[in-house]
């Protein structure tokens, strides 16, 4: 049995002592020191085996319940004590969620309404960022510092006038519920992402820039082919922020896409949890169908993901 | 000189051209709506009639309204219950995961794992777990000789239930970023209580509180900022009009969009919230301002 994980990269390994058994991979010191640990290694390996056993059944189990309770046969769920591996296997209610639930609509109204917005908010906030970076307009920090402001309010307190500018917008008077634009214009206008950005854009140097446009290359041009290229790591990033978010926004479009053709995996999901023409195995199904996204999303970029939230914490 | 200026002038101009797009965006949907909010709060706006002054009748009628009253003493419990559990609950975990010297990679995936669902997923999946009928806490209660539960149906526990829900489905992140931070402590500190005599528990009290003090207020600040404005769990666990757990934002959304039809009563409660959050809002980015420069 191997119990090694993956060494974590930004520690300097800690020479330790050889043991007998190299059961133990260097770390830095914590609370607790390695060798503490090795001298109590029955304590320690069964509170690694306790906490192993109660947080895999606290944080997998209930998703391992969601596809188990989806491929039972609807009378195997209507037991009074569930089944804790399924007697009966029906992986078809997928398919049958998928079509009679309406998913595959659902599913592909989510995912234009996710990568729709992330190219419109990478469009407009990059756009933003370069400008308020390298251009350094007059009057820049005080669009900035507006920006910023909105940080600070708290999303939901602006629902209701945020919703009637959707409804009538402003000097032009068209009428976005149920278009995607309703979804798309609100996420754009995303202060931390002109940030985030903007702070990675500033790392360029001006020179890079200035000899470019020695060489002829406009201000489009030096975005497209220096700024951006030299800016992937944190595209990246915002790209993955941009997609989570608009996948998992649940009130915004719950107000704004009344329309049942229109709507999104989760406005649709919490509709339907409240007919009952939908039997409960393939509500399941339609439940795990509507997580499996983020789940991949998360498995492939993970490094990304945990890395952005310790950098916010170790920054502060 | 001349040159230099005229070179300001049009990247100025150039600037505004790639800012166009942005600043319509947060026109739209920062600075107008925090403006229209204001002002629709003192006006009557039911879509019927053109909007008009009312001067502070909706505060009036809000104050007038006991679901008023219910919605903000239901979110104060709301936030001091997940307070309770999720504040202390990812700290200790985090501390408990970082003396692990194996399988931390697999933690830190399994504990932010339900912060990656949508969260109408986990209230939904939860939903099925109240159930008292056949749902899996009651038939788990069941198995061991527990008494079982009304959950989400009782007024006793239908609060608890929907704290449980969040805190499950929220706890991950706060937990990675006291891990993160937890890293950053550094080892000599621990080494050199050690050396004193110090004890675990003297270890914990004196070395790893003070050090995580400041990132410890950041997310108390960042939760119950959040906390707040709970709507998912009440919306689909308890139904918007249950007063055991109707919230305040749960009040606003009925307020315009469900039962009243009143935009005008569901902006000075949004106007009552952003004051509230507001406040902590600034202290959050006071603090977090100050760290940085």
């Amino acid at each position: 049995m191997t119990l090694t994980a993956p060494p974590r990269s930004d520690t300097a390994p800690v020479v330790v002592p050889p043991t007998r058994r190299r059961r133990f991979r260097t770390a830095p010191r914590t609370l607790v020191s390695t060798i503490d640990l090795q001298r109590h290694r029955r304590l320690y390996f069964t509170v690694l085996g306790l906490t192993l056993l109660v947080f895999t059944l606290v944080f997998l189990f209930p998703l391992y319940w969601m596809v188990a309770s989806a491929v039972k046969a609807p009378a195997e769920y209507a037991r009074s004590s569930p089944t804790l591996i399924p007697e009966s296997f029906h992986p078809d209610t997928f398919a049958t969620a998928w079509t009679n639930m309406r998913i595959a609509k659902y599913f592909t109204n989510t995912l234009f309404y996710a990568f729709g917005g992330w190219l419109v908010s990478l469009l407009v906030d990059v756009g933003v960022a370069y400008a308020l970076s390298k251009l350094k307009p007059i009057f820049g920090r005080v669009v900035l510092g507006g920006m910023l402001a909105s940080l600070m309010l708290p999303a939901t307190a602006l629902l209701v006038p945020a919703y009637l500018a959707v409804v009538d917008v402003p000097l032009v008077h068209v009428n976005l519920l149920n278009t995607p634009w309703a979804l798309w214009l609100p996420a754009a206008a995303n202060a931390f992402n002109v940030y985030v950005l903007k702070r990675f854009f500033d790392q360029i140097p001006d020179d890079l820039l200035d000899a470019a446009a020695i060489d002829g290359a406009g201000r489009l041009r030096q975005l497209w082919s220096i700024v951006l290229p030299l800016s992937r790591p944190v595209l990246g990033v915002v790209s993955i922020f941009i997609v989570v978010a608009l996948w998992k926004d649940f009130l915004w479009p719950l107000l704004v896409l009344p329309d049942p053709d229109a709507q999104t995996l989760s406005v649709a999901l919490s509709r339907l949890a409240n007919t009952s023409q939908v039997p409960p195995t393939e509500f399941m199904a339609g439940l795990a169908i509507a997580s499996l996204p983020m789940i991949l999303v998360f498995l492939v970029f993970q490094r990304s993901i945990i890395g952005g939230l310790s950098a916010g914490a170790t920054k502060g | 000189m001349v040159s230099r200026f005229r070179r300001k002038a049009g990247d100025t101009l150039l600037a505004y051209g790639f800012m166009a797009a942005g600043l319509a965006c947060f026109a739209l949907f920062s600075w107008y709506p925090l403006v229209k909010g204001v002002i629709l709060s003192f006006q009557q706006d039911n879509f019927v009639v053109p909007p008009y002054w009312v001067g502070l009748d909706n505060y009036r009628a809000l104050f007038d309204d006991p679901l008023f009253w219910t919605a903000w003493r239901n979110t104060l419990v709301f936030t001091a219950l997940a307070l309770v559990l999720g504040f202390a609950l990812p700290f200790v975990i985090a501390v408990l995961l970082n003396e692990f010297r194996h399988f931390s990679g697999y933690f830190r995936v399994l504990v932010y794992l339900p912060v990656m669902l949508p969260p109408i997923v986990s209230v939904l999946l939860w939903r099925y777990f109240y159930d008292p009928g056949n749902g899996l806490f009651n038939a788990a209660l069941r198995s061991v000789g527990l008494p079982e539960s009304q959950w989400t149906q009782s007024s006793a526990t239908a609060m608890i239930s929907l704290v449980l829900v969040s805190t499950w489905a929220n706890l991950g992140g706060a937990t990675l970023m006291y891990l993160a931070a937890l890293q950053n402590i550094p080892g000599d500190l621990y080494e050199a209580a050690e050396l004193d005599g110090a004890s675990l528990w003297q270890r914990i009290r004196h070395v790893t509180l003070p050090q995580m003090r400041f990132i410890m207020l950041v997310l108390l600040l960042l939760q119950i900022i959040a906390t707040m404005q709970v709507f998912i769990e009440p919306y689909a666990l308890t139904g918007t009009s249950n007063p055991d757990t109707i919230t305040v934002l749960v009040l606003v959304y009925r307020y315009a969009f469900t039962v009243n039809n009143d935009f005008g009563l569901a902006a000075a409660m949004s106007v009552l919230l952003f004051v509230v959050l507001g406040a902590f809002s600034a202290l959050y980015l006071r603090l977090t301002r100050n760290s940085s420069s």
